[in-house]
């Protein structure tokens, strides 16, 4: 707040024209979701130079097939920082996902698991998720235990389990139903990134219109006046986290359907891909404000870089050094935005 | 008198979409108590946080000692001898006394700080403004509103301060304390130094101040006026362009109160250290007002009734139901609602709108099957804003940049839109402005008419003699008379808290 003044940059005379003939009254453009709506037009902004870049360096960037690659890359990361957002807006964070993405691949393909075929594999995947979820979130929620630790600790202890499981191997999908999920398009479009868009409209429905949703900002914002405003906080909390353990679920899907193994490395490092895009969409890490279509703006903005970098053969280690480079500018963007509205 | 200490002459200041000053003079003098005053959202806080070197102006000239000043920052601003205490207090909770006042400008050898000449100087300052008690090593988190306050002003007094700027400093204060501050400022001005005193409570204004200076819609509507003499009618009407509103709604005529059944029962409720043997009943219709110092246990009573903290012994009936202790929950299923204290910590949730805000504890009417349905929450909430006058009337502003009286009156809102059967209300016009207040006395009645039970805790005792139907007297977290509101007058009531203190 107190440095606010040195980063306004409206000169005097121009926001005072803007006012003059409504003096105190306010003017169209300044609406609750600005900063959000700023967020969302400076992501598009990023997306836009991108898609630029991308069609200058490479010839094939807007063929058909490398923007339904794109879309299907950005599906599995994208899942998952739904569930993220939650659990960000809702004041917490969840490390665990790589590693529930691992142990419900390997669980859903184990040599038992597939006699019971595509049902029997989808159901487990999301029950294993779902639970893992679950036991963070009763931790977090009613043990009273910090999510960053309790989370860490899954990541290490889901993926211990994983291992200990597949015995560290492969395992190969047999189920043929299941490797469909990966080929099957409609229109053109596979079904990986229906699902990714259904989970968007159905976390954006839960998130913007119901209760729930406005309990996760209340927890966030200010805890104790959730409690003291009647709201079930510790249930809210468990729920955000059993939420992103059935996200891990439908990624775990996706992942083992693509690679048609169920493996113990699978998602690994994909807690950090999911929480950058969740921070590069706006969502504050102290929880209480942000947006689902940041987040998954942030999705697309990370899965274009690394698309146009490997069109244009670039190595990782760049690729790396790209998105670092591409959190740090966003959360000053961010913080500026903050600082312009704030009081 | 004295000599002009600061001028500021035609301040302008913008927010997104908001004038907030809009060309306001101020002038003061040294060794006076300066008055400012106006509406909640007139522009107050945003002056002094501008005098503060906090925000900085779009237009305007400062003048500080005769000179023309750029205030680039609170440092600047500090070391021309300017520090304010801010409406919502600014001190790092997890620090102690000590290094709360030296915060920023701590004596330090080659970098460490000098923590026993700190602290020895720290209680020199807390003396000077005769607290002594209060210990520099303590945490200022486990400290009461009033101690805050102090080691605020000895850190205004640290930096060697000419002007100290406050900002509704009695709003958190109860009656003894607010005589401690005014005595600590008599001391102050009588040493040179001004003070720029903010309140919303007329008397106060009358009893302190040398000089008024008037705000309306960011501007200055009249300054220099002589705060002794200047009449409150006048007062109330250049601020709110309206004229005098009678401030307390009529009692339901005769005994209507005693027919009704009662909603809430308290019996013999306890908590270590915080209150004993607590019992009494809520009528539907009746307003129950509780008058006690701050820390005579009123708030810790609120909560406990609501079950936001467990008692010892005793028990909560709500309808002849006994409510499980220690649940919020439970207590709001039942049908009962708490406006806490503190809205900063315990109400608001900053970066949501005002309409979700409002709407929090009520949402559940405005959802089916937990889907919620926007267009009647938003109407409902609108409704209630409007009633009670809430700035922006823009729902869906975040709440966080509402000024300090609007936050309020979105606490109150919220609770008003709920259909509890039993509502307790702490402090409900904290920080309100005159014209609000009778708003918000108004729809509380109204909704003690409708049938529904209010226990009020205020610390203003005129507010809890007018607007209740009976009173418990609170002292040192027992009960020590109870009676109708009309029976009972404020001298007596003062009374009955200082035989605590003689005995
Ligand atoms: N950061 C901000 N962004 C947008 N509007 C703001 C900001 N800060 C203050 N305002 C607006 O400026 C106006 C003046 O606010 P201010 O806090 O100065 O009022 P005040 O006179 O102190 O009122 P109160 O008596 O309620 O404390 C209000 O309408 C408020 O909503
Ligand atoms: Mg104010």
């Amino acid at each position: 707040m107190t440095e606010q003044s040195q980063t306004d940059t409206v000169p005097a005379s121009e926001s005072r024209s803007a006012t003059a003939e409504a003096p105190r009254t306010r003017i169209a453009r300044g609406r609750f979701s600005d900063g959000n709506q700023r967020q969302i037009l400076g992501l598009l902004a990023v997306l836009g130079i991108l898609i630029a870049v991308g069609s200058f360096t490479t010839d094939n960037f807007f063929e058909v097939s490398n923007l339904v690659l794109l879309l299907s890359q950005a599906s599995i990361i994208g899942v998952l920082s739904i569930g993220m957002t939650f659990v960000i807006i809702s004041g917490g964070i969840d490390l665990s996902v790589g590693a529930i993405i691992a142990l419900a691949s390997v669980w859903a393909t184990t040599g038992a698991t597939q006699e019971f075929g595509l049902w029997g594999m989808l159901f487990t995947a999301v029950v294993v998720a779902g639970v893992c979820g679950l036991i963070n979130g009763v931790l977090i929620a009613y043990g009273g235990l910090v999510s960053l630790i309790v989370t860490i600790a899954g990541l290490a202890s889901y993926r211990g389990m994983a291992t200990l499981i597949s015995g560290g191997q492969p395992q190969v999908v047999r189920v043929d139903g299941f490797g469909a999920i990966a080929t099957t398009e409609f229109l053109g479009i596979p079904l990986l990134v229906y699902m990714f868009a259904t989970t968007v409209v159905l976390g954006w429905l839960l998130l913007n219109r119901t209760t729930f949703g406005r309990h996760v900002f209340a927890v966030g914002g200010n805890a104790e006046a959730a409690r003291l405003a009647g709201i079930d906080v510790r249930r809210t909390r468990t729920i955000v986290f059993v939420l992103s353990g059935l996200c891990c679920a439908i990624a775990a899907i996706m992942l083992t359907a693509r690679t048609a193994t169920g493996a113990s490395t699978h998602g690994n490092l994909y807690e950090l891909d999911a929480i950058a895009a969740v921070i590069l969409g706006g969502t504050l890490l102290s929880g209480g404000r942000g947006t689902l279509i940041g987040s998954i703006l942030g999705v697309v903005v990370f899965t274009t870089v690394n698309n146009i970098f490997v069109l244009n053969n670039l190595s990782t280690p760049i690729q790396q050094i790209a998105k670092g480079v591409i959190i740090v500018i966003a959360v000053l963007l961010q913080r500026r935005a903050n600082k312009e509205s704030a009081g | 008198m004295s000599t002009t200490l600061l001028q500021m002459r035609g301040i302008v200041k913008t927010f997104p979409g908001v004038r907030a000053l809009d060309g306001v003079d101020l002038e003061v003098r040294t060794g006076e108590v300066h008055c400012l005053l106006g509406q909640n959202g007139a522009g107050k806080s945003t002056l002094i946080k501008v005098l503060a070197g906090a925000q900085r102006p779009d237009e305007g000239t400062i003048e500080w000692c005769g000179d023309k000043v750029s205030l680039r920052g609170p440092a600047a601003a500090m070391k021309l001898g300017i520090a304010t205490i801010y409406q919502e207090l600014d001190l790092v909770d997890g620090l102690s006394v000590a290094e709360n006042i030296f915060l920023g400008h701590e004596p330090t050898t080659v970098g460490f700080a000098r923590r026993t000449e700190m602290r020895g100087n720290a209680r020199r300052l807390l003396e000077r403004l005769g607290h002594g008690e209060i210990d520099p090593a303590q945490e200022v988190g486990e400290l009461s509103s009033a101690s805050k306050q102090l080691v605020s002003m000895a850190r205004a007094l640290s930096l060697d301060a000419r002007l100290i700027v406050m900002d509704e400093p009695s709003a958190v204060l109860a009656h003894d304390e607010i005589s401690g501050l005014f005595r600590v400022i008599e001391e102050l001005t009588r040493q040179g130094i001004a003070i720029v005193y903010i309140s919303h409570r007329l008397d106060e204004i009358r009893e302190i101040g040398d000089r008024i200076t008037v705000l309306k819609d960011g501007r200055t509507v009249a300054e220099d006026l002589p705060a002794a003499s200047t009449a409150t009618d006048r007062v109330v009407s250049l601020m709110t362009g309206r004229s005098m509103v009678s401030a307390f709604p009529e009692r339901k005529s005769g005994s209507a109160p005693e027919n009704q059944n009662e909603l809430l029962r308290v019996a013999d409720l306890s908590r270590t250290g915080e209150f004993e043997d607590i019992s009494f009943t809520v009528r539907g219709g009746e307003i129950v007002g509780i008058a006690g110092l701050v820390g005579s246990g009123r708030s810790e009573i609120l909560q406990t009734v609501y079950g936001a903290r467990k008692p010892r012994t005793g028990e909560v009936e709500l309808e002849g139901k006994r409510l499980p202790p220690g649940n919020v929950r439970a207590a709001v299923r039942a049908g009962m609602g708490l406006a806490p204290e503190e809205r900063k910590s315990q109400a608001l949730v900053p970066y949501e709108s005002i309409a979700h805000n409002v709407s929090l504890a009520a949402l559940g009417r405005y959802a089916r099957l937990g889907w919620v349905n926007r267009p009647g929450e938003q109407a409902a909430a609108e409704e209630v804003t409007t009633a009670l006058r809430l700035q922006p009337s823009d729902t869906k502003q975040p709440v966080r940049v509402l000024s300090g009286g609007n936050q309020q009156k979105a606490v109150v809102a919220r609770w008003l839109l709920t259909d509890c059967r039993v509502l307790l209300l702490d402090e409900p016009t904290r920080g309100v402005d005159v014209g609000a207040k009778a708003e918000i006395y108004a729809l509380v009645r109204e909704l003690a008419d409708s049938g529904v039970g209010v226990l009020l805790v205020s610390s203003e005792i005129p507010e809890v003699l007018g607007l209740s139907d009976r009173v418990l007297v609170l002292r040192e977290g027992r009960i020590v008379r109870e009676s109708p509101a009309d029976e009972i007058d404020e001298a007596e009531v003062l009374d009955l808290f200082i035989e605590g203190s003689a005995a």
